[in-house]
């Protein structure tokens, strides 16, 4: 059984505990880190993170990019959207075709 | 022209003829698989793009909702609201074979089958904000489930489709011409060895004759 987090600033993500996902408030990079190794390691299938956090901690993300589990999913936070989520579908058409051929 | 350096012989000429069979079934069959591979991708990857653009906007719509919540309400009565959901997500993933790319499918489940489960609050001390922004996130989570599994998937088949288009353009552009001159250069060698084996056999033979008949003395 697999379990679905999600990572960000407190008000962002507190609604989807009611929803039955396991939440981490968070809002530092080092922490965010931590946060991400140990869910990572642990038997989560899916995190959503907020696009801010995701900005600050790119490499570690970059980490499980090739690995099937877990997905790291980009959601826009209370402070809006940056297009961060949108912008790495571009690139992974970009990957493939050459070029972003769906845009 | 790109000539492997290699021995001119015959063994060889055999050897490198069989490779090259080898490599031209090879470029065809990645060369089928970059193209199917790039038909699903593009199929998956259109269903992203237009997932994200749902799913991103059902949250902006919640996060709003849930700004009035709490703007409505104390943070401790909100915290308390929340801290402990009744309802719990749980996933059962398969993995889906595509073109040898293991993308994973996931299936959702809930602790209670009860719809109403999502409101871990009693209705007295909460606006009904917080319902309307726990309702809406509720319609947007199957969409969010999909969204990380579809996402997922393509980023995994856009690493597999660059590693297998450097593939097909190194079988085509590198190693079969590299084949094929060196077979060309061989069988040139090995026409010229003969030729040059028939000349000398033919001065022998002259030489040989000239030496019992004498011709050349007869001749003046």
């Amino acid at each position: 059984m697999y379990k679905i987090a999600a990572v960000g600033d407190k008000d962002s993500i507190y609604g989807f505990a009611s929803l039955g996902l396991d939440v981490f408030p968070v809002t530092q990079a080092h922490e965010a880190k931590l946060t991400m190794k140990k869910l990572a390691d642990s038997d989560y299938a899916v995190i959503y993170i907020t696009e801010k956090l995701l900005s600050l901690i790119p490499e570690e993300i970059e980490k499980y990019k090739d690995s099937p589990l877990p997905c790291i999913i980009p959601i826009p936070g209370v402070n809006g959207n940056t297009g961060i989520g949108m912008k790495n579908v571009s690139r992974s058409v970009e990957q493939a075709v050459g070029s972003d051929i769906i845009s | 022209m790109a000539v492997m350096s290699v021995n001119p012989t015959r063994m060889e000429l055999t050897n490198l003829k069989r490779k090259l069979v080898t490599a031209r079934r090879g470029h065809k069959l990645l060369k089928d698989k970059r193209d199917e591979l790039m038909r699903r991708f593009l199929e998956l990857v259109r269903e992203n793009k237009r997932l994200r653009a749902e799913v991103e906007a059902g949250i902006k719509q919640a996060n709003v909702k849930m700004s009035l919540a709490r703007s409505s309400m104390s943070d401790e009565v909100l915290n308390v609201a929340l801290e402990l959901p009744a309802q719990e997500m749980s996933l059962e993933i398969t993995e889906k074979n595509v073109m040898s790319v293991m993308i994973p499918q996931f299936d959702v489940s809930f602790k209670t089958a009860d719809e109403s489960g999502i409101y871990s609050y009693g209705y007295a001390f909460t606006s009904a904000d917080l319902d309307d922004a726990v309702k809406s996130l509720s319609e947007i989570m199957p969409k969010m489930i999909r969204l990380a599994e579809v996402e997922k998937s393509c980023s995994l088949m856009a690493s597999e489709i660059e590693k297998t288009r450097r593939r097909v353009n190194a079988l085509e552009h590198v190693m079969i011409p590299q084949y094929e001159d060196t077979i060309k250069y061989i069988a040139m060698k090995l026409d010229e060895n003969e030729r040059s084996a028939t000349t000398r056999l033919m001065k022998v033979k002259d030489m040989m004759l000239e030496q019992s008949h004498h011709y050349s003395e007869r001749a003046n």
